[in-house]
């Protein structure tokens, strides 16, 4: 891509000016995330003292209160308690507190996971198989096709949400990973195709006719040929998937209560004594957010790639 | 197609149908079925939660009582101002980053990611840590901004005429690198030979900004404001979490409003009818909006 740029070249004055302004935009656009991860090495106190404290004294309250659900006792009951096991027990019995149990955190943590990967899992795999015949085989209606895929992203989720509710009730799928498996796959599936076809253009169809002459059957030649020549498309697309699916809120907060609910309908439900437990939110975000900012940073080439592959291509 | 039959295994046309028929499939029982249920609902009065109540035909009725209702169309001014704003600001500032991260100095691929982060969070997650940041009593935001300029106390959120600032604020904060991105691979794709033509022609910095730099930025600016735009026409998750569309009803977003009708006053039918309602004036305005872009681009 790159082509020399001669006098084209911005001058290092103005390289050195687009830079500042940059590097400022970046820090204030950065100050509310690590605000909450700040907020989470706070205690209770300190979290709502004002002016806002840059400087404390770390705690590890929040991460306690978000994993475990504790009950305030008197202190002739504290008293009474044999000595704290543990560092965190001796933290919540400070609080003339004891820790009656774990919290939801970890349940609905793992629930994230699980529909998270099994979706996109599924989204790709049934989007790679789409892209592929779309890429290569005359297929009747291609372009009308490709353009229904697209346009079921635009319905509003809520729209679609009763009649979803209404049909998961009826075949049990309500309230189950399996069910919101399903649901994420379907929304995502319209990317996957759009994105993976955008790739599986560029490998060249030469590479599975030789297979096939060499005695491949079609699917073969997909499978052991096309899929690992399309890893880097995949991997992209999958991250995308990955990054809806762990972020979605409308669906899950609508369709599951209990046993298939997600992170982001648990957090903000995270409630200490008068009010929301800050140091507690900011735990449960701060370890919610940690695996897409790791992604994010890991693998921004691809990333940075898909985002501004629709609008490259067209 | 020179290659046919001569290979072993299925045929080109079963693997086609065996490779499309699942996605197919899928979309059709998940997307267009609801949709489908969603507008045969539209015509009746059935409540979802009255389970055994045959729903009758209403005809147009619930059209009828959306369409008159003035609180919807608050509603509906409310999602435009919000479209409005954000829009423009992420227009400009998105605009603004692009061109300078186009000067391509060192380290700029890190500070891209890093402009990028906000925009992969969670929305409601995002939401919720935001209602922190306006905390009238200890939130950074109102530290910050009486530290510049002496506000006094203030509540971004309990204010009704703050509140629509607060969710355009943190809308814009999330998504102008989503602008920034799009309009990069713009800039990056404008070839040099046109700036070396101007350049050769005599022509400022400033005639090459106007005649060549941003015609060609232009339509994939409109582009990302084109997905912007469907998605904040459905915005939801955000704001829920951030104000739950108050106070009263300053921040009660189209979306809101709909899922308020739809899942906790149960009014299946008369919410479907909005719903159809909010999909038929999305696509109606998208669609006249990609004429308008196409017209832009052609010129």
């Amino acid at each position: 891509m790159d082509t020399s740029r001669s006098y084209l070249e911005p001058s290092s004055f103005s390289k050195k000016m687009a830079a500042a302004i940059i590097i400022v935009y970046a820090v204030i656009t950065l100050i509310p995330i690590s605000w909450m991860v700040m907020t989470s090495f706070k205690n209770v106190d300190s979290a709502i003292s004002y002016p806002p404290e840059v400087l404390f004294e770390p705690s590890l309250e929040g991460y306690v209160n978000l994993f475990t659900n504790r009950s305030r006792q008197s202190q002739e009951y504290l008293d009474s308690l044999p000595p704290p096991e543990n560092w965190y027990e001796e933290l919540v019995r400070s609080r003339e507190m004891v820790i009656t149990g774990p919290s939801k955190f970890l349940g609905r943590y793992s629930n994230s996971m699980i529909i998270g990967f099994g979706s996109t899992f599924a989204s790709v795999f049934l989007g790679a198989l789409a892209a592929y015949a779309f890429s290569r085989f005359r297929v009747p209606l291609k372009d009308d096709l490709l353009f229904f895929i697209l346009s079921t992203r635009m319905f509003p989720p809520i729209a679609v949400a009763v009649p979803i509710f209404i049909m998961y009730r009826k075949l049990g799928l309500g309230d189950t990973h399996l069910g919101m498996i399903i649901l994420y796959t379907v929304v995502n599936l319209s990317l996957a195709v759009w994105l993976l076809k955008g790739f599986m253009d560029e490998i060249p169809k030469e590479y599975e006719e030789a297979a096939m002459i060499d005695g491949y059957s079609r699917l073969q030649a997909f499978f052991k040929v096309v899929l690992p020549q399309a890893m880097t498309g995949i991997a992209a697309t999958a991250i995308f998937c990955m990054i809806f699916s762990w972020n979605e809120y409308a669906f899950a907060v609508l369709l599951t209560q209990f046993n298939a609910q997600t992170a982001p309908p648990f957090i903000p439900t995270i409630i200490g004594e008068g009010g929301l437990d800050w140091p507690a939110i900011g735990a449960g975000t701060t370890l919610f957010l940690l695996p897409v900012m790791i992604f994010t940073i890991i693998l921004r080439k691809h990333l940075l790639r898909g985002i501004t592959f629709g609008a490259v291509r067209k | 197609m020179s290659v046919k039959k001569k290979f072993k295994g299925l045929s080109d046309k079963a693997v086609s149908w065996l490779f499309i028929g699942p996605t197919v499939l899928l979309l059709l029982a998940i997307n267009i079925y609801p949709l489908v249920y969603a507008i045969k609902m539209s015509f009746t009065n059935f409540y979802a939660n009255k389970i055994g109540r045959e729903p009758q035909f209403v005809g147009l009725k619930n059209y009828i009582k959306v369409l008159n209702k003035e609180a919807i169309w608050e509603k509906m001014q409310v999602t435009a101002s919000f479209m409005f704003w954000t829009l423009l600001l992420q227009a400009i500032i998105g605009l603004g980053l692009a061109l300078l991260l186009n000067r391509k100095f060192k380290g700029n691929e890190l500070l891209t990611t890093l402009i990028v982060l906000p925009m992969m969070l969670s929305p409601a997650v995002v939401g919720v840590f935001w209602t922190y940041l306006y905390n009238p009593q200890v939130g950074l935001f109102n530290y910050v901004v009486n530290f510049f300029y002496d506000l006094g106390s203030f509540d971004m959120i309990g204010s009704s005429t703050l509140a629509p600032w607060a969710i355009v604020i943190v809308d814009t904060w999330m998504w102008t690198p989503f602008t920034m991105l799009i309009c990069l691979a713009g800039l990056r794709s404008v070839p040099n030979y046109l700036y070396e033509a101007a350049e050769v022609d005599r022509a400022s910095k400033w005639q090459q900004f106007i005649y060549i730099t941003l015609p060609s930025v232009l339509p994939f600016l409109l582009l990302a404001l084109l997905f912007r735009g469907i998605e904040n026409f459905k915005m939801f998750d955000m704001v829920v979490e951030l104000t739950s569309g108050g106070p009263g009803s300053a921040t009660e977003l189209a979306s809101i409003n709909l899922k308020r009708e739809a899942f906790e006053k149960w009014k299946t039918g008369y919410s479907s009818a909005f719903a159809v309602i909010l999909f038929v004036t999305i696509f109606g305005f998208g669609n006249v909006y990609v004429k308008v872009m196409n017209k832009i681009k052609e010129r």
